[in-house]
């Protein structure tokens, strides 16, 4: 393969051409409009309306024709890399393809409409996607019932954690300590100190799971529960998860599930079998709804039954009359997390695809799922460093410790696949692994897609070994060619100054 | 490889003690693991401090740490160069990048941590893991 190097700027192709600020095309009188003459009289609108109502000139406002307005932001909108791009391997993210039927249904006029302040009796269609949105995740994950309205997995969390809080507060005494694994996602340990409890990690074993005798040292009286994500951040399953739950329930804890690689179970096993008595979903990483550009996100909570008086209020619930409404009489709740019923819009579209695939659909995603990380890690081991070689899941981390030798980090490798057109894998996460290389290809792959994805992986592989130096100074084919990381944390530059 | 007069952590800091104060760093090996800080929270003078607790956190374009402390004591002085050039933590580890500087409550605490040599075993044996 011939290589990729950066071209002359002169010569760059026109749809390559680097973009300037809207600011920047600026050129003084140029209007985007161009309004008839006026026919009526002239008024003043200082006169009639008082000049401390007058707005004057806004300095730098920039002066552009129509077309040069459409031309910036339809050029802008091509640098975009998407999952309707090409493969985004970003490891714990589930960067899967988001159907267009989803699209189709979020815009039927009574859902896309629907004023949220609207009464019942005029929202039952609505109310009852919400209430089977709702059934549908209690029945994936073998929980009791289910709260839409956190409106991220953050956010589920945070409201998980206030519910074993109110839960254990009401048994007694609301405990003082939450029990995180080392190999955690950042935002569980946020979300555990924003509710009141003291956060303490607990070491991985060597493979890669919890360590049963760590968790028995740790787990006293003092502890509210257990935080636990599975299959973890490695991608591998706690296959000691039913002993992990007893052991948390014997001193009277609680099991919490951060369900953000449930990707890896849909269809073929429930946590509620596990022992787990509070979990997230993210609707947008498992349940197709979009990810990237803001989402919005949502992130349900799913509870055991005796949990199930702490959800958020209100909930969707179906009366005696065949009636849906929403339910705000639940003296127990923690309240209201997420204005209205949360991100509406998310579950509509995680209920047509649930719907779409149907329970045989969900389990053959699932499956897939694991088989393209599996074929993935198989034609990779023999490159890349695999620390923890428990059989992978959904995803897999391998490290760069061999690349390494030759000055080339996990950030290195992730530019160089730019220049191949992949988006990089999720780089030096999870923690407990130097180095780390995190690839999550989900189910939408194809194989001639991860074969391509592999064959850049291995050319790169070749590459640090005959040039390191193409590799450390990648990406070469972008706009923008390798950005000092650090300078820009250092010393941000927040604002564009003329 | 490391200084020898310094005492370390598990958790890669390292204590230097002077009669009843101890100055607090984190070693060459963390600062070359996190890459290139840029970002450090720090405690305010007189804060007290217990052994293995939070003593503040750094931050590189990769990832966000904390650090604890290797003892228990008071903060008599913290290292405020770091506020605009956090990078004295990767160049000089051990000298101008220090971080916190403690009056010791007992300092026969610090037995309970590794030589130089102990830690260069460590940190080998993790590097075999």
């Amino acid at each position: 393969m011939a290589k990729m190097l950066k071209p002359p700027s002169s010569a760059r192709p026109h749809i390559t051409r680097n973009e300037d600020l809207i600011f920047e095309l600026s050129a003084p009188g140029k209007v985007g409009a161009d309004l008839a003459p006026l026919d009526v009289p002239a008024a003043s609108a200082a006169e009639e309306l008082g000049a401390e109502l007058v707005r004057g000139e806004i300095e730098g406002f920039p002066e552009v024709s129509e077309l040069e307005v459409i031309r910036h932001f339809t050029r802008l909108s091509t640098w975009n890399y998407g999952v309707d791009t090409g493969l985004y391997p970003l490891g714990s993210c589930t960067m899967k393809y988001n159907p267009r039927v989803n699209e189709v249904v979020a815009r039927l006029e009574g859902v896309a409409t629907l004023h949220p302040y609207a009464p019942d009796e005029l929202a039952q269609g609505c109310l009852r996607v919400l209430y089977e949105t709702a059934r549908c995740l209690a029945e994936i994950t073998g929980m009791d019932a289910v709260s839409l309205q956190p409106a991220a997995g953050a956010q589920g969390e945070l409201t998980g954690i206030l519910m074993i809080r109110a839960h254990l507060a009401d048994r007694g005494h609301p405990r003082k300590t939450i029990l995180i694994p080392d190999s955690a996602h950042g935002t569980n340990p946020a979300s555990v100190a924003i509710s009141g409890y003291e956060v303490r990690n607990l070491k991985s074993n060597a493979r890669g799971c919890l360590d049963l005798s760590e968790l028995g040292r740790a787990m006293t009286e003092d502890v509210a529960g257990l935080m636990l994500t599975i299959p973890n951040t490695l991608g591998i399953f706690e296959t000691d998860i039913r002993k992990i739950a007893e052991l948390v329930h014997a001193k009277g804890g609680l099991l919490y599930m951060d369900g953000a690689n449930m990707n890896a179970l849909v269809g073929v096993a429930q946590p509620a079998a596990f022992g787990v008595d509070v979990m997230h979903l993210n609707l947008h990483k498992t349940f197709t709804t979009p990810h990237g550009g803001g989402g919005p996100g949502s992130g349900p909570v799913a509870v055991r039954k005796f949990l199930e008086p702490y959800l958020p209020s209100p909930l969707v619930a179906h009366g005696q009359d065949g009636r849906y409404f929403l339910d705000f009489d639940r003296a127990k709740s923690i309240g209201r997390v997420r204005s209205f019923c949360g991100n509406f819009g998310m579950a509509v579209r995680a209920l047509a695809y649930i719907l779409a695939n149907g329970a045989e659909g969900l389990r053959q995603t699932t499956e897939d799922a694991v088989l393209n990380a599996n074929y993935v890690r198989e034609r990779l081991k023999d490159l890349f460093a695999l620390p923890y070689d428990s059989p992978s899941l959904h995803e897999c981390v391998f490290s760069d410790s061999r690349q390494a030798a030759k000055g080339v980090r996990t950030g290195d490798i992730a530019k160089r696949l730019i220049d191949y057109g992949f988006h990089p894998y999720t780089t030096s996460f999870p923690l407990i692994v130097p180095g780390a290389m995190m690839i999550e290809p989900t189910e939408s792959a194809s194989k001639a897609e991860l074969d391509a994805f592999i064959e850049a992986m291995r050319s790169i592989v070749q590459e640090v070994e005959e040039d390191a130096e193409l590799v450390l100074k990648a990406p070469h084919t972008t706009r923008v060619t390798r950005l000092d990381e650090t300078a820009a944390a250092r010393k941000p530059v927040l604002r564009w100054k003329p | 490889m490391y200084p020898v007069e310094l005492q370390y952590t598990k958790d890669h800091e390292w204590l230097r003690v002077d009669e009843s104060t101890g100055t607090i760093g984190i070693t060459d090996h963390a600062q070359k693991e996190l890459g290139d800080i840029v970002y450090v929270e720090l405690p305010k003078d007189g804060e007290r401090m217990t052994a293995k607790e939070t003593l503040g956190s750094v931050e590189s374009v990769k990832a966000v740490s904390d650090v604890y402390s290797p003892v228990s004591g008071q903060v008599v002085a913290v290292n405020s160069k770091l506020q605009d050039k956090p990078e004295l933590i990767n160049t000089d580890p051990y000298g101008e990048g220090w971080l916190v500087r403690l009056r010791l409550t007992d300092p026969r605490e610090a037995e309970g941590l590794m030589s130089s040599e102990e830690y260069e075993a460590y940190v080998q044996g993790k590097a075999a893991h």
